[in-house]
């Protein structure tokens, strides 16, 4: 058993001495099994499309799943930078394992370019000089939904969020700017799938809307079964529990339903439209929210290999910082906490040719960034 | 006895290559190599805490993630108020000396297993299973939602806990400690099983009313072995917090658990060095597979099953043949 | 909190018992006839839900995805019981643990491979959609058809093994494994038959519940761990157990989710109150199982005396 282990660790071991020495390593560390495998797939397929799309480039992509558990991604990330002695880590799409991996990642002077999952210490006081979000703090969208809450007029919500950090940056993040009455506010499980004790509380609570964050399953399994209780109150959210990944399970559930993002498969500009189109050539399906921000943060790293050599860290950083990339939701800047300044669209669940998908009503917030960057020192 | 030897001779190879493989990889300069087996020493330290219980006693339990996520909590909330300088409870400050928290950690896990193993040991069989199942995702849930320590997010070591003498952010250092601690835990489980205490437990394992008949109150020393297993489980707990620098719920989750016990048979329930070598197969595993398919639970599910279909007595016994198993 | 907000959450819980049951009779048979402990409970259930979402996504028909999902989950049950189950009734509890959480890993990984990493759509038929007035409350038409469902497949079971010869065969297992031997019986064949039956029912609460939840990879395990809950607070091997042990836990744990959090709101500040009653809801129906393990070992109706 040990002579088949070391003779698999040689053949790691061979796999990183062939490797180019001008190559630079990115390692990969994303969820491609489970429940929540899809959006590692849909992070990691953007990712390689931007490459694809870059023609020529000396990135040596190294993919591992993490299997959503947060051990195994400390693990990974630690062989990463020791046996493949990666320049740059990407691809956690939990916070809970963000949390895990990133703070010792960037202490070791590597640099982490987070494709999903922007936890509020990580934009606040835990800030690193290492560590850049391509994607978004998590209470943005929420932000977003509880700012166009007002704009719809709406004066008595309903909230509700699962019961953990995400779940509580997402009320807080929608509180943070809406203005009106709550008519209730709930915590659910995580992973529950039955929610008709929550959808009777809705029912009798007397609100006038209602915003939720449930991403993944729960918010397939919410929908569906609000859909059946006839309550009927119009619905907000953050663009993150109606996408691409989950549209097709929610079926005309989710249709109308008015959510907020930082992209569209419609936002109008030629990198997104390029995206969208090849991205369904080449994978034979609609890209989602994540994959158009692994793309961009695959660009976003060939545009500062570009300007200057990863082993100058200085350089490089600076590089990132600019962020000198045509992102395919537009404009795209980096605040001084190194998350994204953007603009946050609101979107809407439509059908078209028989597929759902979302299609931008309006704007949010024009050039917007996180309230945690006061916390931060940098 | 021609087994006992050959399952002697083999216990010695098992710990050898433990300590052999990462000393190779510290002269290549392959300090993954070192962790992954700081890993498996962790690991199995774990297992043999539950193979006390499970294998000696004969006690299935199917909470063991429960103490391993105490330890681990102890490590982390201890650390945590040291790096911050915060008191824990009552005025009591927080520490970064493993010595400390492995006190801590094993007298706290001690507690709750006395107390679990109280309430279960009125049960068995399936019953037995699944109260400690029960009692595990109380605690998991609890970690869970608690907002106090970062609920689902965990709880980031920042700064790993010092022991005397030893840089614990060296990887080689490290690993020394946790196989010095793991080969201390197999002399205790070798002892133990020596002892009278541990005939007396296997004695009830194979027939308690003859155990009760003669003398030896069934209840009072099954729950000796459940604490000493849980204290033992509890200790690798705020190792691996340790190692990874990072403590969570999913410590406590019932997969871990099952993961105990799959290290367990895999090696070969009941034998001093299974959990060694069952440790080892699954990061193994994990590590080579996790790297070439997406699809890798797929084969170590086929390999477990075959593993229990085929090759009864583990993979030990399946080298060492059947007998031995105390 | 109206009277009306109380009765609808009382049967909600119902409903989710109901369900339950489902999962949990399967269970609770082939523990009782043939002594297994099956962990892999949850795949079949999974299963289910997948073959009635791709069937029903074919043909257009939920009625002919649910067949298909039912009779998937139960030939892949019977495959299962041929090729590894039928190897481990005579092991002890541990290697039926191990080999039935095998399972679970391979089932996952296979049923992804061949479904995809997304989660299916499946919906509620047409003629269950909407709701309905029971007077005090508008309430699903799906969930109460979901509650008839339930109580069909209770009063079918039951009729099943008191009445039927397959019926008196199983009970003749459940109570004295040799002597069914000397009967005559084909024991091989009856094993198969009760775990493709379990299996079964499993598939069928899986579609069933698949339209109005997430049919994904992985939804097994949360209803199985439950299932072992009410099968484990009913008394293994007891269907009367599991159907109790099954309204119990659906009720307190709807209630709990319902009632703690406010409760706790009559003292504590609101935000904090919602947490630790969440919280706390979240444990509870863990806190019912050793309760009642505590009090009486071997859950509410012992099937063995």
């Amino acid at each position: 058993m040990t002579g088949k282990l070391k003779a698999g660790l040689a053949a790691l071991a061979l796999t990183t001495g062939m490797a180019q020495a001008d190559s630079v390593t990115v390692g990969m560390i994303t969820t491609l099994s489970g429940g929540g495998a899809g959006l590692g797939i849909d992070v990691r397929d953007g990712f390689n499309l931007a490459l694809e799309h870059a023609g020529e480039h000396n990135i040596r992509l190294v993919v591992e799943d993490d299997a959503q558990r947060p051990e195994l991604a400390v693990q990974i990330a630690e062989r990463m930078i020791q046996s493949e002695r990666a320049d740059i880590l990407t691809g956690i799409i939990w916070s809970n394992l963000a949390m895990a991996v990133v703070p010792s990642t960037v202490a070791q002077d590597i640099f982490y370019i987070s494709p999903n999952a922007g936890p509020s210490a990580l934009a606040g006081a835990n800030c690193h000089p290492n560590y850049f979000n391509a994607a978004w703090q998590n209470d943005m969208l929420h932000e977003a939904a509880g700012q166009h809450a007002n704009e719809l007029g709406y004066e008595n919500t309903f909230i509700m969020a699962p019961n953990y950090p995400a779940g509580t940056d997402a009320l807080n993040g929608f509180k943070r700017y809406y203005e009106g009455e709550l008519a209730g506010e709930l915590f659910t499980q995580v992973g529950q799938t039955d929610y008709a004790a929550e959808i009777a509380q809705i029912r009798a609570s007397g609100a006038d809307s209602v915003f939720i964050f449930l991403p993944g399953g729960m918010g397939i399994s919410f929908m569906r079964q609000y859909e059946g209780s006839d309550v009927g109150l119009p619905i907000v959210s953050a663009g993150f529990s109606f996408d691409q990944d989950v549209l097709p399970a929610m079926g005309s559930a989710a249709l109308g339903v008015i959510n907020t993002s930082q992209w569209s498969p419609d936002l109008d500009n030629d990198a997104n439209a390029r995206f969208v189109a090849d991205f369904q050539e080449a994978y034979d399906r609609l890209p989602s929210l994540y994959a158009s921000q692994g793309y961009d943060t695959a660009n976003l790293i060939l545009s500062a290999l570009e300007a200057a050599d990863v082993s100058d860290m200085d350089a490089f950083r600076d590089a990132l910082h600019a962020a000198d990339f045509a992102s395919v939701r537009g404009d795209f800047e980096f605040a001084a906490n190194h998350h994204p300044i953007q603009t946050v669209y609101v979107r809407e669940v439509v059908e078209a040719d028989g597929v759902l998908t979302n299609r931008i009503i309006g704007t949010a917030f024009e050039r917007h960034q996180d309230v945690h960057g006061e916390n931060c020192p940098m | 006895m021609v087994e006992a030897r050959r399952e002697f001779i083999l216990n010695a190879v098992i710990v050898l290559a433990l300590f052999a493989v990462p000393l190779w990889a510290l002269m290549a300069g392959e300090p993954f190599i070192i962790s992954l087996a700081t890993r498996v020493a962790i690991l199995a330290l774990a297992a043999v805490g539950l193979n006390i219980a499970l294998g000696l006693g004969g006690m299935v339990s199917f909470g063991h993630a429960l103490y391993f996520g105490i330890g681990g909590y102890c490590a982390g909330i201890l650390a945590h108020h040291a790096f911050s300088g915060t008191p824990v409870a009552f005025g009591l400050s927080g520490t970064n000396q493993m010595l400390v928290i492995w006190a801590v950690a094993m007298a706290l896990s001690g507690l709750v297993a006395a107390v679990v193993g109280a309430l279960s040991l009125r049960t068995s069989g399936i019953f037995f299973i699944m109260i400690t199942l029960a009692f595990a995702q109380m605690g998991f849930f609890f970690t869970l939602s608690w907002p106090a320590y970062g609920g689902e997010d965990g709880l980031p070591i920042f700064v790993r806990n010092q022991f005397p003498g030893v840089n614990t952010m060296r990887p080689w250092e490290l690993f020394l400690l946790a196989f010095g601690v793991l080969l201390v835990a197999l002399v205790v489980f070798a002892m133990l099983r020596a002892s009278r205490f541990g005939a007396a437990l296997m004695a009830i394992r194979q027939n308690p009313d003859r155990a009760a008949a003669v003398g030896i109150s069934p209840f009072g020393v099954k729950l000796t072995a459940f604490v000493i297993s849980g204290m033992l489980t509890g200790l690798a707990g705020a190792m691996m917090a340790d190692l990874s620098r990072f403590t969570s719920p999913a410590m406590m989750a019932w997969t871990m658990s099952g993961e105990l016990i799959v290290i367990i048979i895999l090696g070969g329930v009941g034998r001093l060095c299974a959990p060694v070598l069952g440790a080892a197969i699954l990061v193994g595993f994990e590590t080579l597979f996790g790297g070439w398919t997406e699809h890798w639970q797929l084969w170590l599910g086929l390999v477990l099953l075959g593993v229990v279909l085929f090759a009864r007595g583990g993979v030990i016994g399946l080298i060492a043949g059947r007998e031995g198993h105390g | 909190m109206s009277l009306a907000l109380v009765l609808e959450q009382l049967l909600n819980g119902v409903q989710f018992g109901l369900m339950l049951f489902l999962m949990s009779a399967g269970l609770t048979l082939v523990f009782g006839v043939m002594g297994l402990i099956n962990l892999a409970h949850g795949s079949l259930y999974m299963i289910g839900a997948f073959c009635c979402a791709a069937f029903a996504a074919m043909t257009g028909n939920f009625w002919l995805g649910l067949v298909a999902g039912i009779a998937a989950a139960a030939a892949a049950g019977a495959i299962i019981e041929v090729t590894v189950i039928r190897r481990l009734y005579a092991r002890d509890h541990l290697d039926q643990v191990l080999a039935t959480f095998a399972l679970i890993l391979i089932l996952s990984e296979g049923v992804r491979l061949i479904f995809g990493p997304f989660p299916l759509y499946l919906n509620v038929p047409d003629v269950l959609r909407g709701t309905v007035d029971l007077g005090v409350t508008r309430y699903s038409l799906y969930r109460l058809a979901l509650i008839g469902f339930g109580i069909a497949v209770a009063v079918g079971l039951w009729l099943l093994i008191a009445k039927t010869r397959l019926g008196i065969q199983i009970r003749a297992g459940e109570s004295d494994r040799e002597m069914i031997a000397a009967l005559g019986v084909n024991i091989r064949w009856l094993y198969t038959v009760v775990f493709a039956l379990g299996a079964a029912l499993a598939g069928m609460a899986g579609a069933l519940v698949g339209a109005i939840q997430s049919v994904q990879v992985g939804m097994g395990e949360p209803v199985l761990i439950l299932a072992f809950v009410v099968i484990v607070i009913g008394g293994i091997g007891s269907i009367k157990g599991a159907m109790v042990g099954a309204l119990l836990v659906g009720v307190i744990d709807t209630m709990g989710r319902f009632l703690l959090p406010r409760a706790f709101a009559t003292f504590m500040e609101p935000s904090q109150a919602m947490g630790v009653g969440a919280a706390l809801a979240s444990m509870l129906i863990y806190l019912l199982m050793a309760l009642v393990l505590i009090l009486r070992p071997k859950g509410l109706f012992p099937a063995h005396g």
